[in-house]
């Protein structure tokens, strides 16, 4: 197969075999080419057109890949293991999807909200930056090889510290953010690096299909499990798992709200289906240490998170740090699907990953809207603007629901099906009937903090001296697609939940092994 | 389908019309024309016809003419047409769309066949008589409507609980005899909880002791008009449903012979003579829950024909005080008497219907009582018989000597109102004339009756015993009455049954409450300082400035990666 694979690809190749690539290629290309220009005016339409293309393309190899089966290129021709290889199957096709689609909507509220925030001469530069960060988390997920992996973190980290820094024009501190997510950042790569190392080190391969042929054949050791060790924690940091989150609520609070908006909806889910894609297709989850460290250390750390988190984010008087530290929450809820190593499991860990990429996006928006017209996010200073932007808010209060998981919220399913993980496992063992009720008890905080955030914005007086308006339309069409999302998914769960099941089962089949030698794929 | 018209859509048709009518002759002769129209239906309907619609996978039965609900329905309209004359000179559309809704509902009611059906027109009573006494628009008035209106529609909650559990046993929803099981209530299931429980609601509207007080506390309170027709319908309605449902259950007839008895009581010391008659009529009622009880076909007749009696002598009689409440502004004995003088024929319309109530001979009480107490006696209920016999003569005592005693003569209050208007007067008239007939000529509404009647009224014996009974009672009036020994009408407030839930269960339950909330206090005390003290440490953990919110430095937070690939490095080489 991989012969004639050879030999296809020199005579016939259709625009559409190159999708996988193109689906990075268009935004890594579209960096540059707006620093080149240097034109402001042509920035964002540049950067706008490229993140569309980037969704047009994911929307289609979704569609390809939704009822099961993989997307594969060999970069310039070279065949993996040598050559890089780029594998999407439903898993990443989704997280794709999610990412190109978060990307494309929040440009246009980007666009509003860096005037108002950013000096207009680093706007070019901005937008190269953002399309950097963009491909960099695209790749992470497109990739099929590990080193290359990396290569893309360290692409959309990089870019993300200057983001992220760039929200000192607004307030200085947010240097320090910057700085720390830097430190933090540098140091999980590293680990992450570390892992590969000490994985190639035991497999001399890079490809991911490749790495999981060989420790299936060569058994483990102990190279190939403090591998394990430093790819959880390093990925772990960047998906803010407790207690590594230290760095995010203060990246978020301090960067640009655009930025902020797409940070929180992406990159955190970026590094965690890495994480997910290291665990079931690289390693096996049926390794008793996968198994162990899963359950003994994820589980409880998720559970932690999602109390802890929940019961800073309750006492918060800063609407924005109170959604960061909500994301920490929520981070919580993911990994915990991940960690119960089920298909209802990790069918909820995906769709709540896609879920709360749409209502944190949509919230932190609000946020941008808020810190447009009231200069602020403090609750002070959103009193009452529930009556002078009702659009915006009515937009908020959507995204707090479907944050609650209130049902007919896109929410609420993930939640839902996440009970539905940890009561299955029940009989199992009493933990995760406690694990259920832990879920919902701390739904019960979301309930305080999110009510909380409600009775500022519509109970509370409005400043006497606030000349707050409603938001602009490039502001509220974003908000509102996301919010009509939310409830959309919330009643039509079909295509989601499909994609995910089909998602979760890919993923639990574990590596579908090289292509080179069909017979040896899924031999583990 | 439906292929008979339900004589209770005329009125609800004309109660959505009544409002476009300008108030005045137009509307007044409307509202007249309508129950001649309904009953000239319900006369034309013939009985054994029934309609049936589907409702909800249910098929209701509209219509079961019979000729125990064309009695029923017939006494209503006549009932209606007369209320409606008396009130010719109303220019209230609340109380007349109130009336017509109300009478619609109780003619509807006592036509249908199932018992969902029942239950609709059940709350249509209950809802459309309330307006009548909040048509009075007083405070006083809101608060007696609104105790009547929780009385009325927990009649119909209850009743359609029982229906429910009835369905669920017996999967029939059909209005027919039930037997009331009469096994302890342990071993009872749903369908015996069911049945009494219809039983019960049928009981509250019929006000049986102890769950009367609605009736003397509501119907005095309703407008002049109002009390007329109210006194028509709902109890009668009950009366209608209990000879339906529990014709020939025997504790009807205990219940029934309690009730001919303790109003007498309060109906002596009472002062306000509308609720001497609210108690009177709660008396009447219990004639006619000792005729089902007693279930014979002798007894039923003599409750349809009491009934149909009932309602057009109650009625004038409520038309009388209504009419001297109209022209002085008061029904309290205490400040009436004298008015023969001004107000004649008034007078003598209220001497007719109080010698009907009494039962005197050639008056309709006389033909329609007799068959009930003769059913007893020929039943062996002689206790039961003897207890009638007295609760007679009592009715004489309170409604046939101290009604026009104390309004028309007595000692004279000063009072020199106005005749009443005309059209009171032909309402009046006309059931006086109707009391007389029924008393003179039975024949013809014994040929209503559900039952074939082979009675004969007008022996030496019925007309003598009755005739020693009223005698002796005006003497017992008398007596008391000249030797002063007679309870005066007194300006009083009289404590009825009512005092338990009016005075005595709140001031318990204010006690309970107390400690409950005593109690209660303490426990949500501890609960919300340990709370509280929760909430202040998870502040000092979790708020803004505490550790787990704080911005740590990059060193810590190293430190916290560390850690953490320490821990899973240990995890995972040791497992």
């Amino acid at each position: 197969m991989a012969d004639t694979a050879q030999v296809v690809e020199h005579t016939a190749r259709t625009l559409r075999d190159h999708l996988p690539v193109l689906q990075v290629l268009v935004p890594f290309v579209t960096a540059p080419l707006i620093v080149l220009l240097g034109s402001r005016r042509l920035a964002w339409p540049l950067a706008f057109i490229a993140s569309a293309v980037a969704l047009v393309i994911s929307f289609i190899m979704l569609m390809e890949v939704r009822e099961g089966g993989m997307l594969t290129y060999t970069m310039g021709g070279w065949a993996p293991p040598l050559g890089i290889e780029y594998r999407v199957d439903a898993a990443n096709a989704f997280v794709l999807l999610l990412i190109s689609l978060i990307g494309t909507v929040v440009l246009p509220f980007a666009y509003a909200s860096f005037r108002d925030e950013i000096k207009s001469r680093d706007h070019t530069l901005m937008y190269a930056c953002w399309m950097l960060c963009f491909t960099g988390l695209l790749g992470m997920v497109a990739t099929g090889d590990a080193f290359n992996v990396f290569v893309f973190l360290e692409i959309s980290s990089l870019s993300t510290y200057v983001l992220v820094a760039m929200g000192a024009d607004r307030d200085r501190r947010a240097l320090t953010a910057a700085y720390d997510y830097l430190i933090m950042g540098t140091i999980g790569a590293t680990f992450f690096v570390i892992g590969l190392g000490m994985l190639y080190m035991a497999t001399g391969t890079l490809n991911m299909a490749d790495m999981a042929d060989r420790i299936a054949d060569q058994g483990m050791n102990r190279t190939v499990r403090s591998g394990f060790a430093f790819i959880m924690v390093g990925m772990g940091l960047k998906v803010a798992m407790f207690p590594l989150h230290l760095w995010l609520p203060k990246a978020y609070t301090f960067a640009p709200s655009a930025v902020t908006v797409f940070l929180s909806a992406t990159a955190t889910k970026a590094a965690l289906y890495v994480m997910m894609r290291f665990t079931f297709s690289v390693y096996n989850p049926d390794f008793a240490f996968a198994t162990n460290t899963l359950e003994i250390i994820f589980i409880p750390l998720a559970v932690i998170a999602m109390f802890s988190a929940s019961f800073v984010a309750v006492f918060q008087t800063n609407f924005k740090r109170m959604l960061a530290y909500s994301s920490i929450a929520q981070v919580g809820y993911m990994l915990l699907g991940v960690a119960l190593l089920t298909d209802t499991g990790l069918t909820a860990a995906i769709l709540h990953m896609f879920n709360h990429g749409l209502t944190k996006g949509l919230l932190f928006m609000g946020v941008g809207a808020y810190v447009l017209r009231a200069n602020g996010s403090f609750y002070t200073q959103i009193a009452g603007l529930g009556r002078k932007m009702p659009i915006t808010t009515g937009a908020v209060v959507i995204g707090g629901l479907s944050l609650i998981g209130v049902p007919g919220t896109a929410g609420f399913i993930s939640k839902w099906i996440l009970v539905e993980a940890a009561l299955e496992r029940a009989p199992e063992h009493a933990m995760f009937l406690a694990i259920a009720v832990a879920i919902v008890l701390s739904s019960l905080l979301a309930v305080v903090y999110v009510w909380r955030a409600f009775e500022v914005l519509y109970l509370s007086e409005p400043d006497p001296n606030s000349t707050a308006t409603e938001a602009p339309l490039m502001m509220l069409i974003p908000m509102w697609i996301l919010a009509g999302g939310c409830i959309w998914f919330g009643f039509s769960t079909e295509l989601l939940h499909d994609t995910a099941v089909q998602a979760a089962n890919g993923l639990l089949q574990g590596s579908q092994g090289m292509l080179v030698i069909p017979d040896q794929g899924g031999a583990h | 389908m439906i292929d008979i018209f339900p004589p209770f859509v005329i009125y609800i048709i004309a109660a959505l019309i009544v409002p476009f009518i300008p108030a005045g002759r137009l509307r007044s002769t409307f509202m007249l024309v309508i129950p001649v129209v309904g009953a000239w239906m319900i006369w034309n309907t013939p009985t054994g016809l029934s309609a049936v619609v589907p409702f909800f996978g249910f098929d209701l039965t509209l219509m079961r003419v019979d000729k125990l609900a064309t009695i029923f329905a017939l006494v209503f309209s006549l009932a209606a047409f007369l209320a409606n004359l008396y009130a010719w000179h109303l220019r209230d559309t609340m109380q007349q769309v109130a009336a017509l809704l109300y009478a619609g509902s109780a003619i509807g009611a006592v036509f249908v066949g199932d018992l969902i059906s029942l239950f609709f027109f059940w709350e249509g009573t209950a809802i459309a008589s309330v307006f009548l006494i909040w048509a009075r628009r007083t405070e006083g008035a809101f608060w007696t409507g609104m105790r009547y209106l929780i009385i009325q529609i927990g009649s119909g909650v209850i009743l359609i609980a029982g229906v429910a559990m009835y369905y669920a046993s017996t999967g029939s929803i059909g209005f027919e005899a039930m037997t009331l099981p009469m096994t302890s209530p342990i071993t009872w299931g749903a369908l015996e909880i069911g049945i009494w429980m219809i039983f019960l609601s049928f009981g509250i509207k019929c006000a049986f002791p102890l769950l009367h007080n609605w009736l003397q506390d509501a119907y005095p309170a309703a407008t002049v008009t109002g009390t007329v027709v109210l006194s028509a319908f709902t109890t009668k309605l009950a009366v209608y449903a209990l000879a339906r449902g529990f014709a020939g259950t025997e504790i009807l007839i205990y219940i029934g012979a309690i009730m001919t008895l303790f109003p007498i009581f309060y109906a002596v010391i009472e002062n306000d003579l509308r609720r001497v008659l609210a108690y009177s009529l709660n008396n009447q009622l219990g004639f006619m829950v000792v005729g089902i009880g007693i279930g014979t076909e002798l007894a039923l007749n003599g409750t349809a024909a009491h009934a149909f009696a009932h309602i057009l002598y109650k009625a004038l009689l409520f038309m009388s005080v209504g009419a001297v409440l109209f022209r002085t502004g008061t029904a309290k004995g205490s400040e009436l008497g004298g008015l023969y003088k001004t107000m004649p024929l008034t007078m003598i319309f209220c001497c007719v219907g109080a010698a009907s109530i009494s039962a005197f001979p050639l008056f309709s009480g006389f033909v329609t009582k007799s068959l009930i107490v003769s059913a007893a006696s020929k039943e062996h209920y002689y206790i039961i018989w003897g207890i009638l016999l007295f609760a007679s003569a009592g009715v004489f005592h309170h409604s046939g000597i101290k009604i026009p005693y104390f309004a028309f003569f007595a000692h004279d209050s000063g009072k020199r109102p106005k005749e009443a208007p005309t059209h009171m007067l032909w309402a009046m008239g006309i059931t006086a004339a109707l009391c007389i007939l029924v008393g003179v000529f039975p024949a013809p509404l014994y040929e209503l009756l559900p039952y074939e009647v082979n009675y004969e009224n007008y022996t030496t014996t019925h007309v003598i015993t009755q005739l020693q009974l009223l005698m002796g009672s005006a003497l017992a009036f008398t007596v008391l009455t000249v030797y002063k020994i007679y309870p005066p009408e007194l300006k009083s407030v009289n404590l009825d049954f009512d005092w338990t839930y009016r005075r005595f269960l709140p001031a318990a339950l204010r006690y309970i409450s107390f400690l409950v909330s005593a109690t209660f206090g303490m426990v949500t005390g501890a609960i919300n300082a340990f709370a509280a003290n929760m909430v202040h440490r998870l502040h000092h953990s979790h708020g803004p400035d505490g550790s787990r919110a704080a911005s740590w430095p990059s060193g810590a937070m190293v430190l916290s990666i560390a850690a953490l690939l320490g821990l899973a490095l240990f995890v995972i080489f040791f497992s």
